[in-house]
């Protein structure tokens, strides 16, 4: 069996805009690999050339060991592709997308049906109804039903999760874990880091350019500064003055908590404390937590950004 | 071929699941043919005429009667003041002004020659030209009478004139629908073949489907096929739809063989679908496709022959109109449908067409991309 995705020093520009810029990973077998990265850092683009619809301006790409270039033909008939942007018909029934989709893949719906049953029972009750007439999840689940129709090798996510409610965001991963277990190698991107835990291995990409490629728990535990959540009546004011404070690293709103880390670590904390006591917050609370992926994601962002 | 089947099915599901697609197909061909037919009329009939008669005499006043009987000419005003018929050209009131002097039936008689003067309002240049040509043609006519009236009395001792007959061949009666009604079914399957499709291919890329359908195995071939049959079959049910109202409504005459358009026509409809899919290729959103197609037909439509001769047209544009398919077709279906030409006739104009569909499905598939 071959390595189902493997990047090597892959360059791509648009103009004077280089959207991606020496990007090397792989993707095992039955893995979910999740590309974290803000709008606008390159991950449609990388799509977009392991599934062939673009050429690399240099460096190689194989899915399931075909080169992305000599045997895109071959490729075509393997991957499973999920476009960023909902892509099926609108005015075709959710059976009529299906069974077409189906079709120019050569195969039939029944086929391969207990790959997608799962999912598809979900949307079932739907099948006659328009699916430019689907809510956002529906759609979803329907595109994913669609890319694995012909039973993928490889599937490309891009995006799938973006406005999409939390509950169907939570089942969509459900049901990638549960095809990765399958032996499906899943390449999934997403803008938002908390579903970066859900994934196997992840990547951080910015401005076309990876930044860390480890497990989640890698990730986390490699973040070694110590991190308060912090909060007070009012929040702004409080954000405001911790910013100000000369001995704050970073200090990010994270729900209902600031989390702060210091530039001395725990030695910072008395300092901090005589300098907030002079801007006398109400309700104020403070106490030690462990980074979360999301922070470390902000860290790394940053570091790279100086 | 299977992949073409359902790919085929897909698409007339989704047309026919178009509301507004359904009325383009029915209604538009009824609206087109029933209006344009009508209006699109260069018959130029009972034109206003204001005589000026200075003479009042028997002659003149047959001159006048034998202008306003013919059908052509309406009798506006008769008047002495020339001032008055000046006033109505100005108006716009009057087409023609006929000013017969004082002493024309005597000049006539006495100096065997005498002048009429005959004002056209030249604005509508052809309308001044048939004008023109109607009355003195009437005119004619009517020196030709009195001079056998009066010079001879007798026909064989008449002086030799060269006596021109003449005989309408195809269209008889000079009915210009007849004429018309052809050229507007060309027209109407054109719009089908070069907007529709084309419009169809990048409402793919605007809804962001082709993105889906390029990361498959569909072939380039299949995909153009499967987007490029059913607006050729739907164009070839249009000219079969128009051709019937054409029948029934406006008595279209059907001299030749009704196979032999639809043959032209199908080899017609690739060249005006080829066109659709090469605009597709390098547009992005349908309205920057209708625009494009709509600059192409309205060009090709104009400089076809089908409202002007293209006869009449300068040289260079002449020239042009070999590289118009519409010109092609619509001189093809006047000619089978009014004169009866057979494949024989029509054979050099069908190869021509085939060259056109070659080459233009060839640029337009080599400039098709599934890659972006």
């Amino acid at each position: 069996m071959q390595t189902p995705i493997v990047v090597q020093d892959v360059h791509k520009s648009f103009g004077a805009v280089k959207a991606l810029h020496n990007i090397s990973f792989t993707v095992q077998e039955g893995e979910l690999f999740g590309l974290i990265g803000p709008d606008g850092a390159g991950k449609s683009t990388l799509f977009r050339i392991l599934t062939t619809l673009l050429l690399a301006d240099k460096g190689q790409a194989t899915v399931n060991g075909l080169d992305v270039v000599k045997d895109y033909k071959a490729i075509r008939k393997i991957a499973g592709y999920m476009p960023g942007r909902f892509s099926l018909y609108q005015d075709l029934t959710v059976e009529e997308n299906l069974h077409f989709f189906a079709t120019i893949f050569n195969t039939t719906v029944e086929a391969n049906y207990d790959l997608i049953e799962e999912i598809y029972v979900q949307i079932a009750p739907f099948k006659k109804r328009p699916a430019g007439k689907l809510s956002g999840g529906m759609k979803q689940k329907l595109a994913l039903c669609c890319a694995l129709v012909h039973k993928p090798a490889v599937l490309f996510l891009d995006e799938p999760t973006t406005g999409v409610d939390p509950v169907s965001r939570k089942e969509f991963w459900d049901m990638l874990q549960r095809l990765k277990q399958k032996g499906i190698a899943i390449l999934v991107s997403t803008p938002y880091m908390d579903e970066a835990m859900l994934c196997d291995r992840v990547a951080l990409i910015q401005n076309g350019q990876l930044l860390n490629i480890d497990t989640p728990q890698h990730i986390i535990a490699q973040f070694s500064k110590p991190m308060w959540a912090v909060r007070a009546k009012h929040m702004y004011r409080l954000i405001q003055d911790l910013r100000a404070f000369p001995g704050t690293d970073s200090c990010y709103a994270f729900g209902e908590y600031l989390h702060l880390t210091l530039k001395d670590g725990t030695a910072g904390v008395d300092a901090l404390q005589a300098y907030l006591d002079t801007k006398h917050h109400e309700a104020f609370t403070m106490f030690s937590i462990q980074a979360g992926i999301e922070d470390c994601f902000m860290e790394l962002m940053n570091t790279e950004n100086v | 071929m299977r992949t073409i089947r359902f790919i085929l099915q897909k698409e007339f599901l989704q047309i026919f699941r178009n509301k507004a697609m359904v009325r383009i197909i029915f209604i538009i061909p009824i609206v087109q043919l029933l209006v344009l037919s009508y209006a699109a009329n260069y018959e130029v009939k009972n034109m206003a005429i204001d005589v000026v008669d200075y003479d009042l005499s028997p002659w003149s006043q047959r001159l006048v009667h034998k202008l306003t009987s013919s059908g052509y000419f309406r009798l506006q005003r008769h008047t002495f003041n020339i001032k008055e018929a000046y006033e109505d050209l100005q108006r716009d009131k009057a087409d023609v002004v006929l000013v017969v002097p004082r002493h024309f039936e005597r000049d006539l008689v006495k100096e065997d020659k005498a002048p009429l003067q005959l004002l056209v309002n030249a604005i509508n240049g052809t309308k001044a030209g048939l004008a023109n040509a109607y009355a003195g043609s009437i005119i004619r006519d009517f020196n030709k009478n009195i001079r056998t009236e009066w010079l001879a009395m007798d026909e064989r001792n008449a002086p030799p004139v060269i006596e021109v007959t003449y005989s309408n061949w195809f269209n008889t009666r000079l009915d210009y629908k007849v004429y018309m009604v052809p050229g507007i079914l060309v027209v109407l399957i054109t719009m089908i073949g070069s907007f529709l499709s084309g419009m169809n291919i990048v409402k793919e890329k605007e809804i962001g489907t082709i993105e889906q359908l390029n990361v498959t195995p569909i072939r380039k071939y299949h995909f153009i096929l499967g987007k490029l049959i059913p607006f050729w079959i739907i164009a070839l049910f249009e000219l079969a739809f128009g051709l019937l109202v054409g029948k029934l409504v406006f008595s279209l005459p059907m001299a030749g063989s009704i196979w032999l358009i639809f043959l032209f026509a199908a080899v017609y409809l690739w060249v005006m679908l080829g066109m659709g899919l090469l605009i597709s290729t390098f547009t992005e959103t349908q309205q920057q496709a209708m625009f494009i197609a709509w600059f192409f037909v309205l060009i090709f439509m104009l400089m076809s022959g089908l409202f002007t001769p293209v006869e009449s047209m300068p040289g260079w544009a002449q020239v042009l109109t070999w590289f118009n398919p519409i010109a092609w077709f619509v001189k093809v279906i006047r000619m089978v449908l009014l004169k009866g030409s057979g494949l024989a006739n029509i054979q050099t104009y069908l190869l021509i067409m085939l060259a056109y569909a070659l080459v233009m499905n060839g640029i337009a598939i080599w400039n098709y991309r599934k890659t972006t």
